[in-house]
């Protein structure tokens, strides 16, 4: 079977800066890839190119049967079928929870307002949100935020759900819930990449974990390697560092 | 010989306002089209859109409206196209309008957080729906207090009309002051009349803020 995502030698600067020097990566169906590293390393860059939302300047990205391109109707087709989740939530304000969930459906997908409010319903049973249906974003806690906009983004049925520090702007406790979400959707087998700082979940819950350094893939392997036997002493101080 | 101001004269400053109104409207609706295309280029990708959106920004804000009314009535008709004073009132008072009203709205626009318009990329929408979607409902939301303020201003600046021999609510005024010689009386009409069309206008647009902040955020 061929994988999800495929990434081969991508370069990506911004003016003089080279962010990404050749990375190459393969993320299975069904896989959880955990992307970590320090600020800096690239990791939000690389996850932001799956979509299209920042423009490679060397090598190929290919989604399923997409290839990400420039093309504005070609990202279009690619991004119904990738989802992404910023750090910063980005939900809609002016539009209920409801509303920013069924928006894409309805205007891309052109789905009929029952469909689409069946599917709005769905996903926020997943996210565990059903009463908040038509709640405004900014009644509702950060973590509840995020978990809205992970369910805006299923609602598109994606194949590749994208995570760009989802928790990062959280506390603790509110990190918790949107973890939980997030586990429980890596059980129904969709493909997910995330770039995090949360070890404990990187390393309990990931398939994959890819250490990124310096705009490179440094090392990458099974959670359980990759926490117990790092090979190199970059990916070893910054466990160290991460974990203290 | 010298009349006192009388009920007929009262009826004649309030037909004259029906000008002003008019000219009023033409200039909100005529400018506000015409400043939303300019608006929307001011901040498109491309740009050559963009340095022509701001060329005529500048060089029509730049210009006195009254040198724009002179330009319209007076300018071209040396260069042969004679135009009656209703059309160059209103396309200078458009222009002008427009200009401003680019700016406003291009101000409200760019307030809305990047981070909005990339969730709303990555939704899949295109840029015209996550301009129509996303960006207009929450743009316009801040821009009711400077675009009201803005047509107020234009309220009163029809007046300027008067210049190339429109009568409209200030000119019948002074219409009235030289057959009465009542300044006092005749002009103070004349201010409680702009203010009885001014006031509705603020007293909307603060309900209109009220309204969408509780129903639209």
């Amino acid at each position: 079977m061929s994988p999800a995502v495929e990434i081969s030698n991508v370069r990506k600067s911004f003016g003089a800066l080279e962010v990404l020097k050749g990375v190459s990566l393969n993320v299975g169906r069904g896989e959880l890839v955990a992307i970590i590293g320090r600020s800096g390393s690239g990791k939000s860059t690389l996850l932001r190119c799956i979509n299209g939302l920042e423009r490679i300047d060397f090598g190929t990205i290919r989604v399923g049967s997409h290839t990400v391109g420039r093309d504005a109707a070609g990202l279009r087709r690619l991004r119904q079928d990738v989802g992404i989740v910023f750090q910063s939530y980005n939900l809609f304000p002016h539009l209920t929870v409801e509303q920013n969930i069924v928006l894409a459906p309805n205007v891309v997908k052109r789905l009929s307002r029952s469909e689409s409010s069946g599917i709005a319903r769905e996903v926020l049973a997943q996210v565990g949100l059903s009463d908040k249906a038509s709640a405004y974003p900014d009644q509702l806690s950060g973590g509840q935020q995020q978990r809205v906009a992970i369910a805006r983004s299923l609602a598109m049925k994606p194949q590749v759900m994208l995570f760009d520090e989802v928790t990062s702007a959280l506390d603790p406790e509110l990190t918790g819930e949107v973890l939980r979400v997030m586990e429980n959707l890596a059980k129904t087998g969709i493909t997910m990449i995330l770039v995090t700082h949360e070890m404990g979940f990187a390393r309990t819950v990931a398939d994959t974990v890819v250490f990124m350094h310096q705009g490179k893939i440094w090392e990458s392997g099974a959670a359980a390697d990759m926490f117990g036997a790092p090979r190199t002493a970059e990916l070893r101080q910054f466990i160290g560092s991460a974990l203290k | 010989m010298i009349r006192t101001f009388s009920f007929g004269d009262f009826v004649f400053l309030l037909e004259a306002a029906r000008w002003t109104l008019g000219l009023t409207l033409i200039a909100a609706l005529g400018g506000g089209l015409i400043g939303l295309g300019f608006a929307l280029m001011r901040i498109s990708r491309w740009r050559a859109l963009r340095a022509v959106a701001s060329l005529y920004i500048q060089v029509i804000q730049g210009t006195p409206l009254l040198i724009l009314l002179f330009l319209f009535y007076f300018g071209l008709d040396i260069m042969g196209l004679r135009l009656p004073a209703i059309v160059s009132a209103a396309l200078g008072l458009v222009l002008y309008a427009s200009s401003f009203l680019a700016e406003i709205w291009r101000g409200c626009l760019e307030s809305i957080p990047r981070a909005q318009w990339e969730a709303a990329e990555a939704l899949a929408l295109t840029s015209w729906q996550r301009m129509r979607h996303v960006i207009l409902p929450q743009a316009v939301r801040i821009a009711i207090p400077p675009t009201v303020g803005f047509l107020v201003q234009i309220v009163k600046n029809t007046s300027l009309t008067a210049i190339i021999g429109f009568v409209e609510l200030s000119r019948a005024g002074q219409l009235v002051n030289n057959a009465t010689f009542q300044p006092f009386a005749v002009f103070l009409t004349v201010a409680a009349i702009y203010f009885a069309i001014c006031f509705p206008l603020s007293e909307a647009s603060q309900r209109l803020e009220r309204k969408l902040n509780v129903a639209g955020r």
